[in-house]
């Protein structure tokens, strides 16, 4: 059996079909008549497929197609992991995912601090920390709780289910369409549409994108993350493009529904409230952060501790750092290739910056599938 | 976390890591020899005995677990350095030796269950053991059992790992993946239904097969253990200064190992094989050298997977059948994503 060649189950893998998408692309564009047509994603699994599967070698040259802020990891914010460094400092033992452990904070990574001795513990669920705290019925046991809507509905049915009187939650949660307003209204980006998440979409529903696209006149394609979903999601929304009809179409009907999953939402809002808060390397995003509402203060690690950063805070001058472009490659200004670190003193093995650090970084992306150079002439 | 000053896994998985610590470390043991020495860092060594070739390899096996689907350490410890030899074009090996390290307490019973594997697998290729050597450590200072082979043949002909030149085609003697698979989801007690069983088998039988029907033909020859197919085809690229672009669909895997990969998020193509060899051959040659490499029962899956390039020297390009990209090369030992 080849690799392509699995019967039913990897349909949408088919090498005719996208070939015949990537044609159809090509027309598209070549339609709009000017270049580059600017579009962005917001995924890292989306990135994920387009570098497996090698698709921007199959993209017209007029297409850009560029990742934005898409890494729940890559846009935590440095004093949030100071937050759980110093939770780990005090004591507490703290439970997160393992793409967490490696986040710089200002002077240390969970990782630091796991190897000076503190109680850092990778958990692959919500629910693998609650039996964490019901294995240490003496400690403090902390989720360090990151990700988008999908991952914060999995902390909110555990908090609903109620929890252990030691577990505690210090949320990192981050709400997709909050960000894409931020990069819409950034004036040096200038992305004439958008591919939405298809797992956030599922929660949320494809309506949910309605008003941000008439705001901003930029259509919104929600996709799924097989190579031909990615495929004809673009083709739906470079010709929405070319037709200036600023809509929302749902490539992803397979999953995604107009309105999305209502116990989910009811589940998510019942325990979480959107506020402002700093996206690393990106800005302060109105309502992007995900925060415990106040009745769930007595399982919020933020009210229930006085979290001192001071011990692990403070700016650290680092050189190398100071060169890193994860800022500008999350916003979409620049990619990987732009910075002079990539893959050389900034590797996977030693990251530099945030989007080295994650699977769902771009930088990490790039570079697991070799750089992603231009290969369209070769051979 | 790992220490610039510490020796890591990654430094003997394969890849990348482990070639800088050879150059670092080991390298300056090296010295002129008139044949193929230490610096050439390929499979083995060839001294000159008058018109004739001697090929001398050396392979120290370790595996956890010791026992695995399709094989274990005796059976991997006489296929790994007889297809070592074979590589280079030595075939017909004269003679192997044996070198044992056991950790006190290590069951007997476990201890014959390696030797009959090692026996059948001498019959297989046709070698014996003619020399060999026994030691016992203390409890907790050795993990089990750690065997060394080295073995030696005579060839007229040797086949390297730099003799690409564009238009040259690629062979990969069958489906990839299926040792490193079978060991690393029996190691993480994964329950993946299906029969994933390691390929480790000895090669010299179908190396010969393919050498008498290809002749000089064949310029390049490697197995593609540690790091897998895509490490054998970026050591041919870099060291003949070619690019190779790698037709992905026509690249063999049984449907049990992209299922596993699928799961653990780890490409068959950087997983180890242990019965599989891949050759590169003049283009004239190539169908003929399949059909030779598919006659012989080790070699039914054989493919032509891929072709030499004069553009993009050192890197090999995977054609996904959908796209392109670069295939990276391999860091260190694959581990399934964690989340």
């Amino acid at each position: 059996m080849a690799l392509q060649n699995l019967p039913a189950e990897l349909k949408f893998r088919d090498p005719a079909r996208a070939r015949a998408l990537a044609q159809a692309l090509e027309r598209e564009v070549k339609a709009i008549g000017r270049t580059p047509v600017n579009v962005m994603h917001v995924c890292g699994s989306h990135e994920q497929a387009i570098a497996r599967f090698g698709l921007r070698a199959v993209f017209p040259r007029d297409l850009s197609v560029i990742m934005g802020p898409g890494c729940p990891v890559c846009v935590t914010d440095t004093p949030e992991v100071d937050e759980a460094v110093a939770l780990a400092a005090m004591g507490a033992r703290v439970c997160t995912y393992g793409d967490m452990l490696k986040l710089p904070g200002a002077q240390k990574s969970l990782g630091d601090a796991q190897t000076d001795g503190g109680k850092v513990e990778v958990v692959y669920s919500a629910t693998q920390a609650v039996e964490v705290a019901k294995r240490y019925p003496l400690e403090q046991v902390v989720f360090f709780a990151s990700g988008f809507e999908t991952t914060a509905v999995a902390t909110a049915a555990v908090l609903l289910a109620g929890v252990p009187d030691n577990f505690s939650v210090l949320s990192s949660h981050k709400y997709v369409p909050a960000a894409m307003e931020v990069v819409a209204s950034m004036p040096e980006t200038n992305i004439e549409g958008y591919i939405a998440a298809g797992h956030a979409a599922i929660i949320t529903g494809w309506e949910i994108f309605v008003p941000f696209a008439q705001k901003t006149g930029a259509p919104v394609v929600v996709a799924g993350f097989e190579p031909l979903d990615v495929l004809a999601a673009l083709v739906k929304l470079v010709e929405l493009i070319k037709d200036k009809r600023p809509e929302v179409a749902n490539m992803y009907p397979r999953c995604v529904t107009r309105e999305g999953n209502k116990p989910a939402q009811e589940k998510l809002w019942k325990v979480f409230q959107p506020v402002s808060g700093d996206w690393r390397g990106i800005a302060r995003v109105p309502q992007g952060n995900l925060d415990l509402r106040p009745e769930w203060a007595h399982v919020d690690a933020r009210k229930r501790f006085r979290i001192d950063t001071n011990l692990v805070g403070g700016q650290v001058v680092n050189a190398l750092a100071a060169q890193c472009l994860c800022g500008a490659i999350m916003s979409g200004l620049k990619n990987p290739h732009d910075c002079s670190l990539f893959g050389k003193e900034c590797r996977p093995d030693a990251p530099v910056g945030a989007c080295m650090v994650s699977s769902e970084g771009a930088c990490r992306i790039w570079h697991q599938y070799g750089g992603l150079p231009d290969l369209r002439e070769v051979g | 976390m790992s220490s610039p000053d510490r020796v890591a896994m990654k430094h003997g998985a394969g890849g990348r890591a482990m070639r800088a610590l050879i150059e670092d470390v080991f390298l300056s043991l090296g010295g002129p020899v008139d044949g193929v020495g230490l610096s050439a860092m390929d499979d083995g060594a060839a001294l000159r005995i008058g018109d004739q070739w001697l090929v001398v390899t050396t392979d120290s096996h370790v595996v956890q677990p010791i026992f695995f689907p399709g094989g274990d350490i005796g059976r991997l410890s006489i296929c790994g350095t007889v297809n070592d030899l074979a590589m280079m074009g030595a075939t017909e090996p004269l003679g192997l030796t044996c070198a044992v390290v056991i950790e006190e307490g290590f069951p007997r019973e476990d201890l014959l269950r390696i030797r009959d594997a090692m026996k059948r697998a001498c019959d297989e290729a046709g070698v014996t053991v003619v020399t060999g050597d026994t030691k016992v450590m203390g409890k907790g200072e050795v993990d089990g059992i750690v065997l060394n082979t080295a073995g030696f043949g005579l060839t007229r002909r040797l086949v390297r790992d730099n003799g690409l030149r564009p238009g040259d085609r690629i062979i990969v003697t069958g489906t990839v993946g299926d040792h490193g698979m079978a060991v690393m989801t029996r190691r993480r007690d994964l329950q993946i239904e299906g029969d994933l069983r390691s390929d480790v088998a000895p090669l010299n039988g179908l190396v010969r097969a393919a050498l008498d029907a290809g002749g000089d033909a064949v310029v390049a020859m490697k197995d593609p253990t540690r790091g897998g197919l895509a490490s054998v085809l970026h050591e041919f690229a870099q060291k003949a200064k070619v690019g190779v672009l790698l037709d992905g669909p026509s690249v063999p895997v049984n449907p049990e190992v992209l299922a596993a990969s699928e799961i653990l998020g780890i490409d068959p193509l950087v997983v180890a094989n242990e019965g599989k060899a891949v050759l590169g051959v003049r283009p004239e040659a190539a169908e003929r050298v399949l059909a030779a490499i598919r006659a012989h029962p080790l070699g039914r899956r054989a493919a032509l997977v891929g072709t030499a390039l004069a553009e993009r020297p050192g890197n090999v390009i995977l054609d996904t059948g959908l796209g392109r990209r670069l295939l990276a090369e391999s860091d260190g030992e694959p581990l399934p994503r964690i989340c």
